[in-house]
């Protein structure tokens, strides 16, 4: 790795391409902390996301008007109003208010928890949509049967229902869970140290701004790009012969 | 007798020669606030608001202790600000929907010609045009957006005069590189969703490639790839807050402006949801259109 390291200092001294954070190990350290946090805080809204998609789902589903009124007001509102100031709304309104209300000193959560509240609201309503569809889809007899052989209303929903809907709207899903790993990057308004933040970090410290944004841009494409080979490996392997298209 | 004139203007007596019209081919966004307003449910909504809010406002004074400004007050106060932007400036919440109108209108003019170039028969602009569709669109906006406001230049030199580039021209071309890459998908996705038999018959009526693709193909893509293109409309939309980051004075940046003005934290929410529900009462309508349109070509597939 040394070598690595010291061809990346020349590079910087012969021709003025200042990578620091290949050889300077500071720099090397706090960027790959900044990765790490963007994959943490992608993993872990995409999971809860996907369990409030399938929640607001079943919801939707329910025999009392005010529940689903209350689930399609959710979406309408997180669908129709801008990620950024959701953001803003949680962290600063919320948490603020929140902090008042419970006279805690210094607020209520750290950045990086409002940003994986309000990501995974912001994602899960899509994903409510996205469900919703793929739960529509699944065939009525199915249902029939399933209820004939004694399944309880929970279990057609949690065996029958969900995987065969997974099935349906798995592209769909995906497209909004590589969206998601590309809004966290908005996280960077309210300081959550991830990479797009320490970049800007990095950058204000040694003025390698052009050196460091193609940097960032590089590794969320590969970011991006390793999501989505996952994701279209994996919408093949379940694939159900002759069920959706 | 029917004159031309009967013709043209639809009005006859035969209904025969009505002129043609689809169930609710001609509503337009208003038409969903029409029916958004009537709609029983809403009205209550409203009213349950208006009657908590007077309820909180009045509370507010007591809290705030300054009963001379109430929330109330507090909102008309700010609001030509975080709508209009600083007087003698452009800002505000109008400059977000200027911005987006804009992006739009560049990212569906450089989008049509990326994907025309993803069908192109010749191999090189084919790959080259595949490779900047996907590098926008699987780039995060923010990333574009720090990367195209950081690295133009904030003045060019024409003709030995200096001209300033205001940062939201920048935001907006930046922002316009994602829509451009969507709308590349969405046409090369609706070129190919054309039956092949269409350019085979053109072809053997002697159209050339580009008369073929400009006269046969495109305009009866346009019909699937509204929808879409709805929708990334409202998507940009709801992005262009992010150029507040980079120091646009956009409504989100006014907002912000106006509560650190106030100072007191019983305003940021009422303050913040007053935003949200412009951002929310210009998207809704949209995204209904959309809904519906979806809807109807659905339906319409089988049929055609």
């Amino acid at each position: 790795m040394e070598i690595v390291w010291d061809w990346f200092e020349w590079l910087n001294k012969a021709h003025g391409i200042k990578l620091t954070i290949f050889y300077d190990e500071w720099d090397r350290g706090r960027f790959l902390k900044g990765i790490w946090t963007t994959i943490h805080l992608s993993v872990v809204c995409i999971l809860l996301s996907v369990f409030v998609g399938m929640t607001g789902a079943w919801l939707q589903m329910s025999r009392f008007v005010w529940i689903r009124r209350v689930v399609a007001g959710y979406i309408a509102f997180f669908r129709n109003t801008p990620p950024l100031v959701q953001l803003y709304f949680f962290y600063f309104a919320v948490d603020r208010t929140l902090a008042g209300f419970f006279d805690v000193k210094g607020g209520m959560m750290d950045s990086y928890g409002w940003a994986v509240i309000s990501l995974s609201f912001f994602a899960g309503a899509f994903n409510t949509e996205i469900f919703r569809a793929g739960v529509e889809a699944v065939p009525k007899s199915t249902i029939e049967a399933s209820e004939a052989l004694g399944y309880t209303k929970f279990q057609i929903y949690r065996y029958i229902t969900l995987p065969l809907a997974y099935r349906v709207c798995l592209p769909a899903l995906n497209n909004n869970l590589i969206n998601l790993v590309k809004t966290t990057t908005v996280a960077y308004a309210i300081a959550v140290p991830e990479t797009l933040y320490i970049s800007n970090q990095i950058w204000s410290d040694e003025y390698n701004v052009p050196e460091m944004m193609n940097v960032v841009w590089i590794v969320y494409l590969l970011l991006v790009g390793v999501l989505v080979f996952l994701m279209h490996r994996w919408e093949k392997h379940i694939k159900v012969p002759g069920f959706g298209q | 007798m029917i004159s031309p004139n009967t013709i043209k203007s639809g009005k006859t007596d035969l209904p025969v020669l009505l002129p043609f019209k689809l169930h609710g081919a001609t509503r337009t966004a208003s038409d969903y606030w029409t029916e958004i307003i009537s709609n029983k449910s809403f009205v209550i909504f409203i009213l349950a608001v208006l009657s908590l809010w007077m309820l909180i406002d009045s509370a507010f004074a007591q809290v705030t202790g300054n009963p001379d400004q109430t929330l109330w007050d507090t909102i008309v106060k700010w609001t030509p600000l975080m709508m209009f932007g600083p007087k003698g400036e452009f800002g505000g919440f109008v400059l977000n929907i200027v911005v987006s109108f804009i992006a739009m209108g560049l990212g569906t003019f450089l989008g049509l010609w990326l994907g025309i170039g993803q069908v192109s028969p010749n191999n090189l602009i084919r790959r080259v045009s595949w490779v900047t569709t996907q590098l926008f669109r699987n780039s995060p906006w923010l990333v574009l957006l720090f990367y195209f406001m950081l690295l133009l230049p904030f003045r060019v030199e024409l003709f030995g005069v200096d001209y300033d580039i205001p940062g939201w021209t920048k935001a907006t071309f930046a922002l316009s590189l994602p829509i451009m890459a969507n709308v590349s998908e969405i046409v090369r996705g609706a070129i190919e969703s054309i039956p092949t038999g269409q350019w085979e018959s053109s072809e053997s009526l002697a159209f050339s490639r580009s008369q073929t693709l400009w006269r046969i193909i495109l305009p009866q893509c346009v019909k699937r790839m509204i929808p879409p293109w709805m929708n990334w409309y409202c998507i940009l939309t709801m992005s262009t807050p992010l150029i507040s980051i980079l120091g646009v004075s956009d409504g989100m940046t006014l907002t912000q402006d106006a509560l650190a003005a106030e100072g007191r934290s019983e305003y940021l929410i009422p303050m913040y949801l007053w935003l949200m529900s412009w951002f929310f009462a210009y998207s809704y309508p949209i995204a209904a259109w959309t809904r519906r349109l979806e809807n109807k070509f659905v339906i319409g597939k089988g049929v055609l």
